[in-house]
This record gives C-alpha cells, structure tokens and sequence, in this order.
C-alpha cells in the first residue's frame, strides 16, 4: 500500500485547489449579504430572491432552454445517422473524407464556425433569431453526438441485426427494434452532451443570434461587462448545483447497472 | 426387421430442398467459392467441414441471404433465391455469437420472429411455450440473456431459430463456444431436436468430431471447392485424396510407388525396405506416385515380429496416454514417424512397451487406403 507522504498531500491539495477555489469563491459570494462582490457583509439568500425577480434572465434561461433542447435532439438524429453509416457502410469511395469531415468541427475554432454560420444566414436572407441558434448549436453538436455513438457501434455485434432480418424484420425495423435499443445508452449521452454543450455555448450563439433570443451565456456576459452582480453569482451557483446534481446521477446510474449485470451474470453461471 | 437406411442423394428421383447450381462467390480478388454445384436433401443433417477460410461459411451465408453469389443459381425447392433477402425466406440461421437479443427476455426473444408475421398472440404463445419445452428452458423464459448460462444461451438461440419452423435451418459452428462435455451432450440433443422437428440442417463447423457425430452426410472443403462429400463413415474409412485424410482425424502418410500386385497393388518406398501391400486397391493406380493412408488404431504394435502382410521395424519416440486410448510414435529406420494406437481395455496392465524399445508394427492387407498423388 501507498504510504502517506506530505509531498503527496501537499500536491493533491494544490491541485484541486486549482481546480475548485474559483467556484468555491462563487458559491460563497453568491450568499454574500452585501452588494460588493469583494466584501463580505454577512449571510443571505437575498440575490437568489432577486435573481427570481428578474424578467430578463427568465426570459434569457428559457431561451436557452428551449435552443438547447431543439439543437440536442435534432443533433441527435443527424449525429446518429451520420455515425450509423460511417460504421456500417463500410468501404464506399469518400468515406475517409467523410468521416474527416465529420469530425473536423471539434476541433473547428468557434469563432470560425459562429462567423461562418452568420455569413451563411445572411446569405440565404434568413432572419437571425431563435431559428438560426437553433440551427447553428445543431451543427456543432452533432459531431459530438456522432463520435459518441459510433464507438458504442463499434463494438456492437453486427450479427443482432442479421438475426433480426433472419427473423423476418425489413433493415428499418432491425434498426428500430433491435439496434436503437441497444445502443439508447449511447445516444441518450449524446442527447445529454449536446444539451450541456448548446446550454453553455457563447461565442457560436453570439455571433448566430438576433434580436428576442438572448441565451443566457450571452445574458451574463454582457451583464458581467457592466460589473459581476451577486445575481450572477446566485445563477452560476445554481448552474454549477445542477450539472454536478446530472453528473453524479448519472455515474450512480451507470455503475449500478454495471454491478447488477456482473451479478447477475455470475448467479447464472453458478446456476448453470 | 432393419430400418431403411436415411440415403436421398442415392435416389436418382428424389427432388433436392437445396441446390447449388455452378455458384462462384467473389470478393474483390479473391474467390471464396469456385464453380460450386452441390445438392442437399429434405430432412438432411448436412456438415460443411474446413480450415478457416475454405469457404464454408460463405456458402452458409449464401444460403441465410447475406451474401449474394456473383455467378450461379441458388434454389430452394426449385425456386432461385440467390436475390431474395433474409426477411423474405424460409431459412433461419443459428449464429455462432448465438445474436441473442440482449434487451428482451429469453420468451421474447423465441417469439420476436413469430410477432414480425403478424400471427394472433395466442398462437404466438402457444408456439413459444413449445420451443420452450423443446429445449427444457421453461424455468428460464422471463430472464435476460445475460441471466443464463452459455449452454442456455446456446439453446435459446435454437430455440428462436427453429420457432418460425423453417424449411431450412442453418448453424454456424453452434457449439464452438461450450465446454467439451456441454458440447457432446448438446450434440446429442441437436440430433434430437433435427430428427423430432424433421427441419432440414445445414451445419457448418471446423471441428470434424462434431460433424461427424451429428451429420448425415458431410461436405470436406478446401479452397472454395467441396473436395468430398460423403456419409462420416465413407469420408474416415475411404477418403478420396490426402487432403481429405490428412483433414479428417489421424493418419500415417507413406509415399511411394505403385506397382501391380496379384491383387491390388504394391507399394515400393524407402531404401531396404519391403513392398506394402494393399489388396483392396484399384490396379489402376499402378505405375504412380501415390501415398499410403493408414488410421493409428489399425496399426499393431508388439515386441515379436508378428506374421502379418505389412511389417514394420522402428522405435519408440513417445507415448500419448490419453485414458481409454495410448498412441505410441513410433520411428522407423528410414526416419519415417508412425502412429499406433491400442485401446487401454485393461485397467491395470504389465506396461510392455516404453520410450527407447525396438518394435514391430504390423497391419493388414486390406486396412490402408492407397491414394494418387504427393504428401
């Protein structure tokens, strides 16, 4: 076994140090009573009241609610079918450049992406507005949605989808019945990773954006331009609550049905 | 009274279920099935037996509509299916994975065919609970496939293979994944289950044990080409080229000369050593290059030189024990290595014969096949 050793402790403090104080010191001033950010005046709750009072971060939430849950979903089915073919089509002249080009928006700079994008709804005269971040959050999401699910399609036994058309089932009724079932874990952490990724986008929803559709990045960005509100602390804790709320949820989720299946597999070999 | 012997491919009027008519199977360069023609019979149990890579699970495929052949008809029961897919035939395969479905329960996955016809649900029920029966899984019927044993799993996918009650029933080296007692046992019920259900099987496998305790008649393949086909008994005891001898369980190879003989013929090999004789032989062969194919339990092995036609001397390199059987390899003077093998019939025995002793081997005139051509 390891010993402890002060080397060891004092490198791992300094790390999650790193990591952690920034928000440690956001949560704490988010209960800050006094207006200034930098000096503490006591315990309250008094900007999570206010934070629910105001209209125009509602209105930016809700926006960015609505976008992301459009862009997931639609990124989703593209993202899905796009790794579908890349996995099970096989050799088909182009499929490198293809996939290539698949993936080339991950590591697209946003900026680049955002301004494209806007260039592109200029061209065609379509108004910028909800529609367009909608349309834009789903471009870049998607190829996140497809790496995601085409590694669980690497691994999945394509003779499941040969039994199913064995068995009587058309290509689109293997698919329905036996593959998307399957690999649901797969493209429901895709679903969830293009949601977290649309929600926190800024610089692409910036540069897509129009009038009446402010998300919320957008919303506190500007905001923090004309000084860092306890308000926006009050929001970022809640955000920083929710998505830890989402991460733990989900490891105990998928660790719990890992361990089942483990036990259950060995009950069935004793039994055997 | 004796029972008809089951032998269709005799009767010149016997209309086959499935037949290969010149199919060739071409993937880019390389042919994975060459000028095949082939027949298979109703209510066969029929082996495809080979190396990986001879073809045998192209021609399966073929047969479950996964792959089309690139030259040639396929017909079953007289029609041409070589373009009908999967879901549009009478043929259901057994996976070597065993693909069972890994989100629905053991009865949903028996039943997940029968739902895809549209039958009524009792009847869907009813059939399910038959399969059920068929493979003693009704203990079993509401777990998951992760929930059972390989053996369980291994009957679930017969199960659902066989629900839809196919014409034509394929298994791709179904039992490759079972324990070697799990395995035996299963190979008996298989037959069970085939004969019970009088469902045609088309089997293909690499083990040649398993084709031969299962199979009607089995198909020896090499490089896209059925070298022999035959009843086990035929393709063991009178194979018809080295391939197919050398493939099938074990033998000793002597190369050599033919010449005619009173009867049969002789074989001249070595230098100093006597002519092996076969009686049984075609004289045709005389005057060729030919090799001799002898199985290790016809060869006898004794300290005394016995009297028998084919006489041996040699030595013993090393004994294989192998419980109910011992291989004894044997080396002889012109450095030719020979297999014999006795049967333990005794539990306890005064051992003979061990590592370093002169020995005679001896067999009869008539226990080698001769065979033209090289090793």
């Amino acid at each position: 076994m390891r010993r402890f050793s002060w080397f060891n402790a004092t490198s791992l403090t300094l790390g999650f140090a790193f990591l952690y104080l920034p928000m440690i010191i956001l949560v704490v001033y988010s209960f800050n009573a006094s207006r200034l950010v930098t000096v503490w005046a006591g315990f309250s709750t008094k900007w999570y009241g206010e934070l629910f009072q105001n209209k125009d971060f509602l209105n930016a939430a809700w926006v960015t609610i609505k976008v992301a849950f459009f862009a997931s979903t639609f990124a989703t089915v593209l993202g899905t079918m796009a790794a579908y073919v890349l996995v099970r089509a096989g050799r088909f002249p182009g499929r490198t450049l293809f996939s290539g080009m698949i993936y080339a928006p991950l590591v697209m700079p946003e900026v680049i992406t955002g301004l494209s994008l806007l260039l592109l709804f200029i061209g065609i005269g379509l108004d910028r507005g909800i529609v367009t971040v909608i349309l834009a959050h789903t471009t870049f999401a998607m190829c996140y949605v497809s790496v995601v699910v085409s590694s669980r399609l690497v691994s999945f036994d394509q003779s499941l989808e040969e039994a199913a058309l064995d068995l009587g089932c058309t290509p689109f009724e293997a698919f329905r019945l036996v593959t998307l079932p399957i690999i649901a874990p797969a493209v429901i952490s895709g679903w969830l990773l293009a949601f977290t990724l649309s929600l926190d986008d800024l610089v692409i929803a910036s540069f897509t954006t129009g009038p009446g559709a402010t998300t919320l990045p957008i919303k506190v960005f500007s905001a923090v331009r004309l000084g860092v509100s306890p308000e926006i602390n009050a929001l970022s804790t809640i955000m920083i609550g929710i998505v830890t709320f989402g991460v733990i949820t989900a490891s105990l989720i998928s660790k719990h049905t890992a361990v089942k299946q483990a036990r259950e597999e060995r009950a069935a070999e004793r039994s055997a | 009274m004796a029972q008809s012997v089951f032998a269709p491919w005799e009767d010149s009027q016997q209309k086959p279920l499935i037949e290969f008519v010149n199919v060739t199977k071409r993937f880019g360069d390389f042919t994975a099935i060459d000028n095949l023609s082939q027949k298979i019979f109703e209510r066969e149990f029929f082996a495809l037996l080979g190396p990986s890579g001879c073809g045998k699970t192209t021609m399966m495929r073929m047969l479950g509509g996964f792959e089309t052949p690139t030259e040639g008809k396929i017909l079953l029961a007289g029609q041409d299916i070589g373009n009908v897919p999967p879901n549009k035939r009478a043929v259901n395969m057994m996976f070597q994975s065993y693909a069972l479905f890994p989100h629905l329960s053991v009865w949903e996955n028996i039943a997940f065919g029968l739902k895809r016809e549209g039958q009524p649900k009792d009847q869907i029920a009813a059939r399910v609970d038959e399969m059920l029966r068929l493979t003693r899984l009704e203990k079993f019927a509401r777990r998951k496939p992760h929930q059972i044993s390989g053996g369980q799993r291994q009957r679930v996918a017969l199960a659902r293979s066989l629900a839809k009650a196919p014409k034509l029933l394929l298994l791709d080296e179904p039992l490759g994944a079972l324990d070697k007692k799990l395995r035996h046992e299963t190979q008996f019920e298989l037959m069970d289950i085939q004969e019970s259900t009088g469902t045609t099987f088309v089997i293909v496998t690499h083990d040649q044990e398993e084709a031969m305790t299962v199979a009607s008649r089995v198909a020896v393949m090499d490089h896209g080409k059925i070298v022999q086909v035959s009843t086990p008994d035929v393709i063991y005891e009178a194979p018809n080229s080295v391939y197919v001898a050398d493939f099938i369980g074990d033998v000793n190879l002597i190369e050599g000369n033919a010449t005619k003989a009173e009867s049969g013929v002789q074989i001249t090999w070595g230098e100093n050593t006597a002519p092996l004789v076969s009686t049984n032989s075609d004289q045709a062969l005389a005057g060729k290059r030919v090799v001799l194919a002898l199985r290790p339990e016809k060869v006898s092995i004794s300290v005394e030189r016995p009297d028998a036609p084919n006489v041996l001397r040699g030595k013993v390199i090393d004994i294989a024990y192998l419980g109910n059987l011992s291989t004894y390899h044997v080396q002889l003077e012109t450095g030719t290595m020979v297999k014999a093998q006795i049967a333990n019939t005794r539990r306890v025995s005064r051992r003979q014969i061990t590592w370093e002793d002169s020995v005679w081997l001896s067999f009869s005139a008539t226990a080698a096949v001769v065979l033209e051509g090289g090793i």
